[in-house]
């Protein structure tokens, strides 16, 4: 597969998500936004559609408009063109807290003034229902989030994951239609990390809520999210299951940023590259003329590295990761790739041994060259 | 409270108790290394908490024979210096009050304001107002709402001259308006932390839960604010109550509040066997500044608690 | 679903709110300015007004020459060096020594150097005059020994930041593993470092002693802030003019402290401390 140079757009959303869950979510699209910062582009023409009960996960590097996305969703960003949807209406001139949407904020959102109980009943509060019926509900989702015993605590009294799960409980007792999350597990410690990422995944599947979450930890999006939207200066670069995107990456910068990728150079041959020493086909080629100097971008799970004499090149570095151990390979004084070995092979390489480097029959994928190669 | 010349705010007393009690129980052992603290003792023990108790002895002396007495407290909390208390207390509580919630809508205006230039033109113009103070801000407005002052002038213009209706600078109110230029910039100033203490996020997620700004005040911003404002409000009574320059400068003793008062008990004629009613006087300022204070950081703990 | 794409920022709720409280603002502001300008333009139109009319700014060059000023400004100034000598040297070493030696009382200590605040100036002088012997009364030097302990609280706080800012702990045992004495240690590691503090404490103490009104007149010496009370019965406009002159001064040196503050800032790399 060749990868152009310019970025495509978004692919057609499987719609199969919204059939296996019940009807509980909203249609959410965007549409062709723009939004400029001064000179910054924030958003580039952001087209989106999040089919009904599904979580759609924003991914990319800091600036790359994905808070604004969501916040303009949200109602507390403007957009200078284009236009958001929900259900089929345009939200242009609603204010946010006629919105209907539920938010868990990275941090400290929660009221410090409320018990947790009270602050899950806020939102009920506001909308008029009386003392009872709120408080019963607010400890109904409390329960969903395991805090039950908690609910009169105060918020200074909760650890920063329990703060998240009241916050989560609290967006939810609104019934919103759509659920937003903005980067809701950056601030926690990395244990609380993964067992919030279940409970969140769970109870999403559960209600059916629609659901936009923002994030810049790529190990975070593709676990939980339905689709993962990579984005890149103000527009997305390729929208997929998480799934496609490791595997088909359409751009580049989508195969490089998501997962670890070799960029190591290549030439074309007819039907397929030569690299390291070896022809490799079939691999996509459409497009460029035989001869002509490419990037092969290869998976480290898709090279392996044998010991021999005078091989290509010398083992730098062991990474033991459990089963597999990734091994920096210095192939020349710019050029260092990482293979992922089987640790019981791997176990039997030293530093400073020589090993040849072969690609396994496995996708590879082919880039213009950018220069002195670097691996991510 | 703070002297007339305040020139930088009082330390903020939170925790002390808390922290001061764990100190107390560990005492004993590092009762050697103490020792370096004796100059420092010895110094605040002559200069300060002699000269307090001698106060505090002498509001129960009789001035003739030495003996216990509380004649002296009866007298000052009677007659003319009740009233002077009165007055004191009434001077404070409306000089502390409203420049209380002046001060918050201003603080308030400047923060949600988006220009940095105006925040920190702002904090330091409020750092150097709020220790204007005592003789040269009662000249200041000699020129402006004195009987010949500036603003008169331009009142009388308009053809209403509020001396005709029974302003005057060197009474109550008008001591009262002088108090208001040092007290709003010092509410500001302390006011600030508080307002930045209030997180965006808060107002976001109860716009995002449907809640109308009314309603977040109501709900959230105001309870969470309560604690620091109530207390800003007593830390600025207190500093209202403890006043003398300003209004000495401005009414030679005209005005009687209590600090006044307690000043004629050293230069003035004093009744015989009233000699120590000034030290009663005196006393009882003590007492009401200091049930301020403990009321004051508990406050301040409450408040940072939830504003951290 | 009409497709309709405008230009321009679409007008949430939210821009309508802020447009207004924008509004409300500078109503708030421009109120404030009024307030406090007037009355300093006020003071500086009176004070360079002469009896014949006419404005002349002589007022301020005369100042000097005034009657009873030489003293009563070289008075406050000799109280306000004596009150600094005492303070810092009161100051400066209980503080090294609380955050050396004791941290655990840190806090206590704190809200011990809070106490001058909750006595009152003038009841405070009150009871000095009770109590101190006749010979201290007589000289105006009891009043510095006095507003050193109205000092302290600022200058304990200015010199607390400063310490907290430094690492003290870490270069006094540095110090001491190289081979320092106690003296070498305090005079060329801590002081030179802490000099923005004390500054800071200085100017603080400086400008608390000039201003000072209340134990002075109370004890009857003719201090700087005494003598502009008394010379408003003879020249009104001097007294004025002095006072714009102390407004402008205080302003000067609190400026003067920021800009230390912010340059200690900018070396000092913890965080959270000013």
């Amino acid at each position: 597969m060749t990868i152009p140079a310019t970025s495509r757009d978004t692919t057609t959303p499987t719609t199969d998500i919204a059939t296996a869950r019940g009807a509980g979510g909203a249609l959410v699209e965007f549409r062709d936004l723009r939004r400029s910062f001064g000179t910054t582009r924030a958003l580039d023409g952001l087209t989106l559609t999040l089919q009904p009960g599904e979580m759609v996960a924003l991914l990319g590097p800091s600036g790359c408009g994905k808070t604004t996305a969501l916040r303009v969703l949200a109602g507390m960003e403007t957009v200078d063109s284009g236009q958001v949807l929900v259900d089929g209406g345009d939200l242009r001139g609603v204010p946010t807290r006629r919105r209907d949407m539920g938010m868990v904020f990275q941090n400290y959102s929660l009221f410090p003034n409320m018990t947790a109980l009270d602050n899950v009943a806020f939102g009920l509060r506001v909308r008029g229902r009386n003392n009872a019926a709120r408080r019963a509900r607010a400890g109904e989702l409390l329960d969903m989030v395991g805090l039950a015993e908690r609910a009169t605590r105060y918020p200074h009294q909760l650890s920063g994951g329990q703060q998240q799960r009241v916050a989560l409980a609290r967006a939810l007792a609104i019934e919103p239609r759509v659920l937003l999350l903005d980067e809701p597990l950056s601030a926690l410690d990395a244990k609380v990390r993964l067992q919030l990422r279940e409970q969140i995944r769970t109870l999403q599947t559960r209600l059916g809520t629609t659901t936009l979450f923002v994030t810049h930890d790529q190990e975070e999006a593709l676990s939980m999210a339905d689709r993962v939207g990579v984005m890149r200066g103000g527009r997305l670069e390729q929208i997929a299951t998480p799934g496609e995107l490791y595997a088909r990456p359409s751009t580049a910068f989508v195969a490089e940023f998501v997962g670890t990728m070799n960029r190591l150079p290549a030439e074309v041959v007819p039907g397929g590259i030569r690299v390291l020493g070896q022809v490799i086909t079939p691999v996509d080629v459409a497009g460029r003329s035989v001869g002509a100097a490419v990037d092969a971008l290869i998976r480290p799970e898709g090279l392996t590295a044998e010991p021999v004499e005078h091989g290509s090149g010398i083992v730098a570095h062991k990474t033991f990761l459990g089963g597999t151990t990734r091994l920096s390979v210095l192939l020349s004084e710019e050029l260092t790739v990482q293979v992922d070995s089987p640790s019981v092979h791997a176990a039997r390489l030293t530093i400073g041994e020589s090993v040849d480097i072969t690609a396994r029959d496995t996708q590879v994928l082919v880039a213009d060259p950018t220069g002195p190669s670097t691996t991510r | 409270m703070a002297p007339d010349t305040r020139t930088a705010l009082p330390p903020d007393p939170t925790d002390t108790a808390a922290s001061g009690k764990r100190a107390l129980a560990r005492l004993p052992r590092a009762a050697g290394a103490l020792i370096g603290l004796l100059p420092f003792a010895v110094y605040a023990g002559l200069f300060l908490a002699v000269p307090t108790i001698a106060i505090v002895i002498g509001a129960f002396q009789d001035p003739d024979d030495g003996g216990f007495t509380l004649n002296n407290l009866e007298i000052a909390f009677q007659g003319i210096y009740l009233h002077g208390f009165i007055t004191s207390i009434e001077l404070s509580v409306i000089t502390s009050v409203v420049p209380g919630v002046l001060g918050l809508v201003t603080a308030y205006a400047v923060q949600t304001s988006r220009s940095g230039a105006l925040k920190r033109a702002v904090s330091t113009a409020s750092g150097v107002f709020a220790n204007f103070g005592g003789v040269p801000l009662a000249f200041l407005f000699i020129a402006t709402i004195g009987s010949s002052g500036l603003a008169v002038d331009w009142l009388k213009g308009l053809g209403f001259n509020p001396y005709d209706h029974g302003f005057s600078l060197y009474t109550f109110s008008g001591i009262a308006l002088v108090y208001l230029y040092f007290q709003i910039p010092l509410m500001v100033l302390v006011i600030t932390p508080a307002l930045e203490g209030l997180r965006p996020a808060w107002r976001e997620a109860a716009d995002n839960l449907g809640a109308s700004g009314w309603q977040y005040w109501r709900l959230v911003g105001g309870p969470v604010l309560l604690p620091a404002f109530l207390g800003s409000v007593l830390l600025l009574f207190g500093g209202a109550f403890s006043a003398y320059a300003t209004t000495q400068a401005l009414t030679s003793g005209s005005l009687a509040i209590t600090p006044i008062q307690i000043g004629t008990f050293l230069n003035g004629n004093v009744l015989a066997g009233q000699e120590n009613v000034g030290k009663a006087l005196g006393f009882g300022m003590v007492v009401i500044i200091a049930v301020v204070m403990v009321i004051y950081s508990v406050l301040q703990r409450r408040a940072s608690k939830w504003l951290r | 679903m009409v497709a309709v794409t405008g230009t321009g920022t679409a007008r949430t709720g939210a821009l309508a709110a802020s447009a207004r409280r924008s509004w409300g603002r500078w109503v708030v502001l421009l109120a404030a300015g009024v307030y406090f300008l007037v009355p300093l333009y006020a003071a500086l139109r009176f004070a360079v007004q002469t009896p014949t009319g006419g404005i002349s700014l002589g007022v301020f060059g005369g100042i000097p020459a005034q009657q009873g000023f030489a003293d009563a400004f070289g008075l406050s100034i000799n109280l306000a060096l004596v009150t600094t000598l005492i303070t810092l040297a009161l100051m400066v070493p209980t503080a090294i020594y609380v955050h050396l030696r004791l941290p655990q009382v840190q806090r206590l200590f704190e809200g011990i150097t809070i106490l001058p605040i909750v006595i009152p100036p003038v009841v405070l002088i009150v009871g000095v005059l009770q109590v101190a012997p006749a010979a201290l009364k007589g000289t105006p030097y009891l009043l510095a020994l006095e507003y050193a302990v109205l000092a302290m609280p600022f200058a304990y706080r200015s010199l607390a930041s400063g310490l907290q800012a430094m690492n003290l702990k870490t270069l006094v045992e540095a110090s001491r593993s190289l081979g320092g004495g106690w003296f070498t240690t305090a005079f060329r590691v801590l002081l030179p470092n802490l000099r923005s503090a004390l500054l800071a404490a200085t100017i603080l103490t400086v400008a608390l002693v000039l201003g000072e009104y209340t134990m002075a007149s109370l004890d009857q010496y003719e201090t700087f802030p005494v003598w502009v009370v008394v010379f408003d019965q003879e020249n009104a406009h001097v007294s004025v003019a002095v006072s714009l002159l102390a407004l402008i001064g205080t302003w000067l040196l609190l400026i003067l402290i920021s800009l230390i503050d912010t340059r200690r800032g900018h070396r000092a790399s913890t965080p959270g401390e000013s």
